[in-house]
């Protein structure tokens, strides 16, 4: 399982860097996108893998780390307000410049 | 209390004057005045205990840890300084009433003031060396503001920034110098620092702090060479003048020198330093002085003559130089800022300050112009006078015993020049300005100022007249008090009579007057000598080489690095990041595998992983048809959420899928303004390159995962999940961290959620998008804009999705839940009614201004933290109770809700405000959904 993780994660983030890497605007916000989701499982994995325990006290004898789970959980919401702002700069941006090119020329 | 409450009164009053300003000027001016004098009446009643030698200290913690506490102090030297900076400021606040202008803005004016009055008050108050520094970088802030008071002005501009350059670099020295004074000492606390003296002095570091600090300490009180920025701030508004540079701002340097006195003194190093600096700046400022044509050009340059003549009088080092210094300080602050007042008047009169066309104003202002005689006749050291006493007391000390062992006779012999050349700038002033013939082509003719306006000159000419002739019944308790808090040790004999007999001290004051009087007859050959020569030792000229070349550099390092191409700088930073990451893997000698013991992977586990590796793959590979990619992203989002479903992250999961809903919302809405196919403009040789380090930095990241994954850990989440019930309320451990253990936080990140929505809408604002009529295949919209079936069954939905989010928001603290899910679930359910009934329909039955419930949550959320402080613990300490309902049954309530509440409400807000105005965008484009339909129909036919 822990492999599978891993390689999710890696594909996530070639992904995101090979999308952010292009010249137009829209693949840059879905590279974005695809790295946080890396990040994110990046980060929640960092409390390792555990199936059936959930941090709920009462749930189970032990239970999974809870810290990276906050953790992500605002990194997420954060990200959310990110990938909004981006994408609004990207369509000021060809308002104002007239195309979509990451950095303004057409 | 009543320090802190000295300090922060200007503060505060700072921003009622902003406000009592838009109520005319005599508001702003009454306001002003009475912060002042509130400020004085703080500190009356500890004013008496500086002089039975006790010093007040007030404690306060702040940041115990490294030392740093808000801790202030009153003795003699703090009360002196703050009743110069209390008193002439009262003065100048009258006098700029009178000064400026209409068409000025007073109200700005007395708001800077007041801040750099706190912010002096701070410096000179203050125990904690770092406070003290903070309070010194706010002097050097605040007079940047006065000096660029008429900002509209090139040379004010450039005067206050070259005076927060140099000083403000000298801030800097100052504070790498404090930092080491307090490895020395332990302590930042002056208490500690001045009773070490021996201490500080044996250390291998007494030289670098020493020169540390000085340089802070030259650089704010324009010490050779670095004076030169003194002259470029008389740019300002002649009161700010009166009050930065002859009580204030300026002598905060020679502030420094006299509190760190007993802890730094008293070595050769000092005495070289500290009287060599004083000695140059003495004599610079003297003779430059004679020179100036403008008015407060010459008073500039002699402020720093006289400000070298105290340093030099702290650098000759014996207990009696010291009380000299202490009292020139006094006598400087009042003289300078008398003349500094009247040199305003003969300005605000004729519209001029250039003396060669300033002549003869005995005739049209015979009252000011004797104010401002006996002002300019104490700077030169005229007996009767105060500046005679203390100049007197200067020349004594230069030909004591141990200044002579020091100095030779170099010290008198540059001391009388000196003395000569302040004699004659002195009466250049007089002369010059008063008599010498009739005003040349004067902007307008001159005559007695208002009223008012004079009374801050006569106050302080009365003073200049009480101290020089009745020095003992004047000043000597104040001087006394005050030279005690400098030395921090009983005080050497002194004697402040006019008549000392037939000393050295009186022929060098003789052959001052004499020599000055010569000197200013035969000033013409010295003008025009002065005139050949002129721009020989110009330093301003050094500074903008310097600067300029500074500038240079960092421009050349910003070109090189920063083409301008956002590909190249991120092709730069993932190579920089993957080459110190691999690098850092491969040196390690530990294998990748660790000793964990893997979870056994199942098949519907694999089919996940496969879709979404498969799902990535595809977004990347169509990413240039854009629908398609948007969709193929939306399955990974969702593998995301089933993820965290399958590894015990429930809150997570619920998280994740709400936020996939509205982020593929958003980005369908915004892809319809933009190009729905992507254009390719990248060679193949780009593309390749892109895949070697995209792959490059999958398998990094894929082998960092591992490695972690397969090693165990020792977690800290211990201590959350043992308290989370007993110290948080709440069972469920995520939500608790989030509105409890790590409140804060949380509080700031829906800051940032609050900004880049407020961000967004900033940037939606008068935005002109073209609408496509046509989709990417050249079809038609479909003209059915909102499914009946759609539109009813998002209708019903609603109170039922809205039910949910409650029951989610209030299960949270206990179950998986809380106001982040809560919120989106609203948010995503409201969101459905724009998109299944249009937004015109909706926007008619749900306000579109979001912006009030994002300021309420942040408000609750801020109200909650505060209100723990009213219970006297940290901000947003939490507490809980057990309620007994009706019906419902036993009942939690935790403070934690409320803040939760917060969260939720700018979770809602935000949300809404990004979709909804972009949605807005949609229907300006088009504005009448039913018009489009029959002109398409009106097509067919």
């Amino acid at each position: 399982m822990e492999a599978m993780i891993s390689l999710m994660i890696g594909v996530l983030t070639a992904t995101g860097v090979y999308l952010v890497l292009r010249a137009r605007t829209f693949p840059v916000v879905l590279g974005l996108t695809l790295l946080s989701y890396g990040v994110n499982l990046f980060l929640f994995a960092m409390g390792r893998l555990r199936v059936g325990a959930p941090a709920v006290i009462g749930s189970g004898d032990s239970y999974a780390d809870p810290l990276p789970q906050a953790l992500v959980l605002t990194a997420i919401v954060i990200g959310f307000a990110m990938t909004a702002f981006t994408i609004m700069l990207a369509l000021r941006a060809r308002a104002e410049l007239g195309n979509d090119h990451v950095d303004g020329r057409g | 209390m009543n320090l802190l409450l000295t300090i922060m009164t200007p503060f505060v009053g700072a921003i009622l004057v902003a406000l009592a300003a838009r109520r005319g000027r005599a508001a702003a001016a009454w306001t002003t005045g009475g912060v002042v004098i509130l400020a004085m009446a703080w500190l009356a009643p500890l004013a008496s205990t500086p002089f039975w030698g006790d010093t007040v200290i007030e404690r306060w913690t702040w940041m115990p840890a490294i030392g740093i506490d808000l801790v202030f102090r009153l003795d003699g030297l703090g009360l002196l300084f703050a009743g110069l900076i209390l008193g002439i400021g009262a003065l100048v606040v009258l006098y700029a009433h009178y000064y400026l202008s209409p068409r000025d803005s007073l109200g700005k004016l007395y708001a800077y003031l007041l801040l750099f009055m706190g912010s002096m008050l701070g410096v000179v108050l203050t125990e904690n060396l770092i406070v003290l520094l903070m309070f010194w970088e706010l002097t050097s802030l605040s007079s940047f503001l006065l000096i660029s008071y008429w900002r509209e002005r090139e040379e004010a501009r450039r005067g206050a920034r070259m005076a927060l350059t140099v000083t403000g670099a000298g801030g800097l020295a100052m504070l790498a110098g404090f930092l080491l004074l307090g490895e020395i000492v332990g302590s930042y606390d002056l208490t500690a620092i001045l009773a070490s003296g021996d201490l500080i002095r044996a250390h291998d570091l007494y030289l670098p702090t020493l020169v540390l600090i000085l340089l802070g300490a030259f650089a704010k009180s324009a010490q050779f060479p670095f004076h030169f920025w003194l002259p470029h701030a008389m740019a300002a508004p002649t009161p700010v003048s009166a009050y930065l540079h002859s009580a204030t701002m300026v002598k905060a340097g020679v502030f420094l020198i006299a509190r760190l006195f007993p802890a730094l003194s008293g070595t050769p190093e000092w005495t070289y330093l500290v009287g060599g600096v004083g000695l140059a700046t003495l004599l610079v400022g003297a003779v430059f002085a004679l020179f100036k044509h403008d008015l407060k050009g010459l008073l500039a340059y002699s402020t720093i003559s006289h400000l070298g003549l105290i340093v030099a009088l702290f650098g000759i080092g014996t207990p009696l130089a010291a009380v000299a210094g202490v009292f020139h300080i006094i006598n400087h602050a009042t003289f300078k800022a008398g003349l500094f007042m009247s040199a305003g008047i003969i300005d605000h009169e004729c519209g001029t300050r250039d003396m060669r066309r300033i002549n003869g104003l005995w005739n049209y202002m015979p009252y000011t112009a004797t104010l401002a005689m006996v002002a300019a006749a104490a700077m030169a050291g005229v007996p009767l006078l105060n500046g005679f006493l203390s100049k007197e007391m200067f020349f004594a000390e230069a030909v004591s015993g141990e200044a002579l062992d020091q100095f030779g006779w170099a010290l008198p012999v540059a001391v009388t020049i000196a003395g000569v050349f302040a004699v004659a700038y002195s009466l250049r002033f007089i002369h010059d300005v008063f008599f010498n013939g009739e005003p040349i082509d004067l902007p307008r003719t001159p005559h007695e100022p208002p009223r008012f306006m004079k009374v801050p000159v006569e106050i302080l000419v009365l003073l200049v007249l009480m101290v020089g002739i009745f020095p003992a019944a004047t000043v000597e308790p104040i001087l006394s008090m005050a030279a005690l808090g400098v030395l921090q040790n009983p005080l050497p004999a002194f004697d402040l009579a006019i008549w000392h007999g037939f000393s050295p001290a009186l022929f060098m004051s003789l052959i001052a007057l004499v020599g000055g009087s010569l000197v200013y007859y035969a000033r013409r050959p010295l003008y025009a000598f002065q005139t050949r020569h002129e721009g020989m030792l110009d330093a301003r000229r050094t500074f903008n080489v310097l600067l300029d070349g500074l500038l240079g550099f960092a421009r050349a390092i910003t070109a090189a690095l920063d083409t301008g191409s956002l590909q190249r700088q991120l092709l730069f930073m993932i190579l920089a990041v993957l080459v110190l990451g691999v690098s850092g893997m491969a040196a390690s000698p530990s294998p990748l595998t660790g000793a964990r013991a893997t979870l056994p992977l199942d098949a519907v586990s694999l089919i996940a992983g496969a879709v979404l590796i498969v799902s990535a793959l595809v977004t990347t590979w169509w990413h240039r048809d854009r629908l398609t990619a948007l969709i193929t992203i939306g399955a990974v989002g969702l593998v995301v959420a089933l993820t965290f479903v399958k590894f015990s992250a429930p809150d997570l999961a619920l998280t994740q899928l709400s936020v996939e809903i509205v982020t593929i919302v958003l980005l369908m809405l915004a892809l319809y303004f933009l190009p729905q196919r992507g254009a390719t403009d990248s060679g193949d040789a780009r593309h390749v390159r892109d895949f070697l380090v995209a792959g490059l930095a999958g398998a990094a990241t894929t082998a960092l995962a591992w490695s972690v994954l397969t090693r165990d850990y020792q977690t800290i989440a211990d201590y959350f999940i043992a308290n989370s019930v007993p110290g948080g309320g709440g069972s469920n451990v995520v939500n608790v961290i989030l509105v409890d253990f790590r409140g804060y936080d949380t509080f700031g990140e829906i800051t940032v959620l609050a900004l880049a929505a407020l961000g967004i809408y900033g940037l939606l604002h008068k935005l002109q998008l073209e609408a496509p009529s046509h989709d990417t295949y050249g079809r038609a919209w479909h003209p059915d804009l909102h499914p009946l079936l759609l539109a009813t069954f998002a209708r019903l939905l609603l109170p039922l999705a809205l039910v949910v989010s409650v029951f989610i928001f209030l299960r949270g603290h206990n179950l998986p839940g809380g106001g982040f899910i809560a919120g989106l679930i609203t948010a995503i359910a409201l969101i459905m009614q724009y998109l299944a009934n249009g937004v015109g329909w909706t926007q008619e039955r749900l306000p579109s201004n979001t912006h009030p419930l994002i300021a309420a949550g942040l408000g609750i959320a801020l109200l909650t933290g505060l209100a723990s402080f009213l219970f006297g613990h940290p901000f947003l300490t939490s507490t809980f109770t057990h309620l007994h309902w009706p019906i419902v049954g036993e009942f939690e309530i935790a403070s934690a809700m409320a803040f939760d509440l917060g969260v939720y409400l700018v979770v809602v807000g935000a949300t809404l405000l990004i979709l909804i105005h972009l949605g807005l965008m949609h229907n300006l484009t088009h504005p009448n959904p039913a018009a489009t339909l029959q002109g398409m129909l009106k097509e067919k036919r």
